[in-house]
């Protein structure tokens, strides 16, 4: 299942970091952070529960980058 | 402005001002000090805070920590030299916020500006409910339902025109500017701008699966499928930053220890932290990260500003490197409906001929009837038309105007005992005869697009080596169109499977086709220096890196289009099958787009190299500079900050190619 979120993030290279991030977040088969359009689209493994992961997600992306914002 | 950046700006603003205004205070000593913290702290606090927080979870190196550990040391070393030129390390702190203030504002700013110019997203539908208009999402409105859209409105759902005729506004679709008229009856797609008229239209699609969700949905995802050159800079920044970090920590230890295990030679240890903290400060990797990305999003956007949608910044790259263009014939370099192209060896005027021809066929509803029609452009007076006979294989008899009109082929003709002209052209031709006398020929033929020589030229232009012709049309016929459009090979006869064997034979051939070039120069050139032949084998070689792109209408060519290096589809407007199969999609179907989406992909690539060579090189200078101390922090900043801003305002270029 893939869902993409709204984010907030300020700088390219954060951006980058968000994603590899992510990637690493238990139940996140995959992800993808586009910078330019400020949209995360996350591809989530089977079973999961979408909005438990993304909890995760923000917080692990909030330690990477502080100032970031993900719009659940 | 975001409120982030207004907030900053005052930030930098008041930091900025009482700098100055410190240097006309004079104190000195643990006073001058606390006073100088108070800009810097107002314009780093952030900072400290997030090299702070980075450093709490476990994450070191990062731009903020190498700031803080750069601004920091540099106020330590002027407390440690007693020089009270605390300057330094203010406007390090100063600079790169106004740095990253103006990264934030050019990146955000593009971004809007790009997001404008695919703004085809409609925000609201007209419903009528109890005699009134009403504005509601167009995510709510149901298929079938009636939605008026007024002059100066978005047509918000594709649909059919049930009342009303308007002139439609399409270049946020086709980037064509003429518009394009509809009345009652006509399919309209959403993201049309309605220009003149009320239209009352009865949706046939939801709003996810119309025309303009999809391609904003595919523009906005295009992005998100990355380039080589993005992956490869991601990569690479994550190497690059410790790698720089490590370097510094070195600059700053070894020398000294060096220094102070020599004889004779005292460890100068404030200059070689100053070295190390310069080398922090052109360290940071964002003038690239944030370029390329931004290169291809604007190369994109400018891209679909024209009508050429890419779906990735990976097809971008490729089609950059396209060497071969294989066109389909019908539908792409010819409009694929029949026309009259011709009327020859007429006795009587051309209009008046073409008025027999189109009144006696009346009746029929062969394809060519119907162009015939077209090409008389006049309302069809069947009563004028009697005793209508239809001689299969041949052509049809009639009488209009009491007047006994024979058209058809040579075998009317002959069985009719009329004495005929032959026609040279090439397609259908129908010989008419009035009251058993010959009266000329009408040729119809499928019609080259008024600008597909053109469009051949260009391509030619853009350094494209090989253009190729597939059709399964007669070989005469092709032959003939190949050879006005100036194409340098073409293949007909084929079948739809026959034109992937030559798609895949075009793309195998990169490699094969090397070998016969480079002995036929040999032989041709027995007398000639051995440089030519070396330079041959250069440009053979160099071929076969090349890619092929194969354009088609979509329609029945989807294998072929996803077999191919890069699918190009034409006028692709309201085709969803088109869409998903091609890499490309140009929403018109002007075949001289083609050779503006190459210009574009080149440019915007053009400028990725740019910007990835320009980034390299002058930190990698400044580096050296700073690690043998002859760049100072100010030249340090203008490797990160000046770098960056460069790269930004080049990415911009992508947006415009002429």
């Amino acid at each position: 299942m893939k869902k993409t979120y709204k984010i907030e993030v300020d700088c390219a290279n954060c951006a980058n970091l968000m994603e590899n991030t992510t990637k690493k977040v238990e139940g996140v088969a995959n992800a993808v952070v586009n910078f330019m359009t400020q949209k995360m689209i996350v591809e989530f493994e089977e079973g999961a529960d979408p909005k438990s992961v993304m909890k995760n997600v923000l917080r692990a992306c909030k330690k990477v980058e502080p100032d970031c914002e993900i719009e659940l | 402005m975001t409120k982030k950046q207004k907030k900053m700006l005052v930030r930098i603003i008041i930091a900025a001002i009482l700098l100055v205004a410190l240097h006309f205070i004079p104190v000195t000593g643990v006073l001058r000090f606390v006073l100088y913290l108070v800009p810097y702290l107002t314009v780093g606090y952030d900072i400290l805070l997030k090299a702070g927080k980075g450093i709490r979870n476990g994450r070191m190196l990062d731009e903020n920590f190498l700031m803080a550990v750069a601004t920091i040391g540099a106020f330590a070393l002027a407390i440690y030299s007693q020089s009270g030129d605390y300057d330094e390390a203010i406007a390090v702190m100063l600079f790169y916020q106004i740095g990253e203030w103006f990264q934030s504002y050019a990146v955000g700013k593009s971004r809007r500006n790009i997001s404008e110019l695919m703004d085809i997203r409609p925000d609201y539908a007209n419903v009528e409910r109890d005699g009134k208009l009403e504005k509601v999402d167009p995510d709510e409105v149901e298929i079938g339902t009636v939605i008026t859209v007024q002059p100066g409105e978005k047509v918000p759902i594709d649909g059919i025109v049930l009342e009303g005729h308007s002139s439609l506004n399409t270049a946020a679709l086709t980037g064509e500017s003429a518009p394009r008229d509809v009345a009652a009856g006509d399919e309209i797609i959403s993201g049309c701008i309605n220009q003149s008229g009320v239209l009352k239209i009865q949706t046939t699609k939801e709003f996810g699966e119309s025309t303009a969700s999809k391609i904003l949905d595919l523009v906005e995802n295009a992005s998100s499928r990355k380039s080589k050159s993005e992956n490869f800079i991601s990569k690479f920044a994550r190497i690059y930053t410790p790698a720089v970090c490590g370097a510094a920590l070195a600059l700053a230890v070894i020398p000294p220890i060096v220094q102070w295990l020599l004889p004779g030679m005292t460890p100068d240890v404030g200059d070689w932290i100053y070295r190390a903290l310069t080398f922090l400060v052109i360290s940071c990797p964002c003038a690239l990260v944030v370029s390329i990305p931004l290169s291809f999003f604007a190369g994109i956007g400018g891209a679909s500003h024209e009508g050429i949608l890419v779906k990735g910044s990976n097809y971008l790259e490729t089609l950059s490197e396209v060497t071969c263009v294989v066109f389909d014939k019908t539908g792409t370099l010819t409009k694929g409906v029949f026309e009259v192209s011709g009327i020859h060896h007429s006795k009587i005027e051309d209009e008046k001929l073409l008025e027999y021809a189109a009144l006696a066929e009346s009746a029929s509803s062969h394809p060519i009837s119907q162009s015939l029609r077209q090409a008389y452009g006049k309302e069809i007076d069947r009563t004028r038309v009697t005793d209508v006979e239809e001689i299969s294989g041949n052509g049809v008899t009639a009488r209009v105007d009491g007047k006994f009109v024979a058209a058809g082929n040579g075998k009317l003709m002959r069985r009719l005992d009329i004495p005929y002209t032959e026609c040279h052209s090439v397609g259908t031709v129908i010989h008419i005869a009035i009251d058993g006398e010959y009266m000329g020929h009408i040729v119809i033929s499928d019609v080259v697009k008024p600008h597909a020589k053109q469009a051949i030229e260009a391509l030619k232009q853009a350094g494209i080596k090989k253009t190729v012709m597939l059709t399964g049309d007669a070989k005469k016929v092709a032959d003939r169109v190949a050879a006005e459009l100036g194409v340098d090979e073409v293949h007909s006869e084929l079948l739809p499977a026959d034109k992937v064997a030559k798609v895949e034979e075009l793309l195998g051939a990169k490699t094969v086709e090397e070998e016969p070039s480079v002995a036929k120069a040999v032989n041709e050139k027995v007398q000639q220096s051995e440089k030519t032949v070396k330079a041959e084998k250069r440009r053979a070689g160099k071929s076969s890196k090349g890619k092929v792109a194969f354009v088609g209408d979509g329609i029945n060519d989807a294998p072929v289009l996803s077999r191919a290096d890069i699918g190009i589809a034409m006028g692709a407007m309201g085709s969803d099958a088109a869409i998903e199969a091609a890499d490309i999609v140009l929403m018109d179907d002007d075949p001289l787009k083609i050779a503006q989406a190459i210009r574009i992909s080149r440019k915007c690539l053009g400028i990725v190299k740019q910007n990835i060579i320009f980034a390299l090189a002058v930190k990698g200078v400044c580096l050296i500079l700073g690690a043998v101390g002859i760049a100072n922090m100010w030249l340090a900043i203008f490797a990160d900050v000046g770098v960056m801003i460069l790269a930004v305002l080049n990415a911009i270029r992508a947006l415009r190619v002429k």
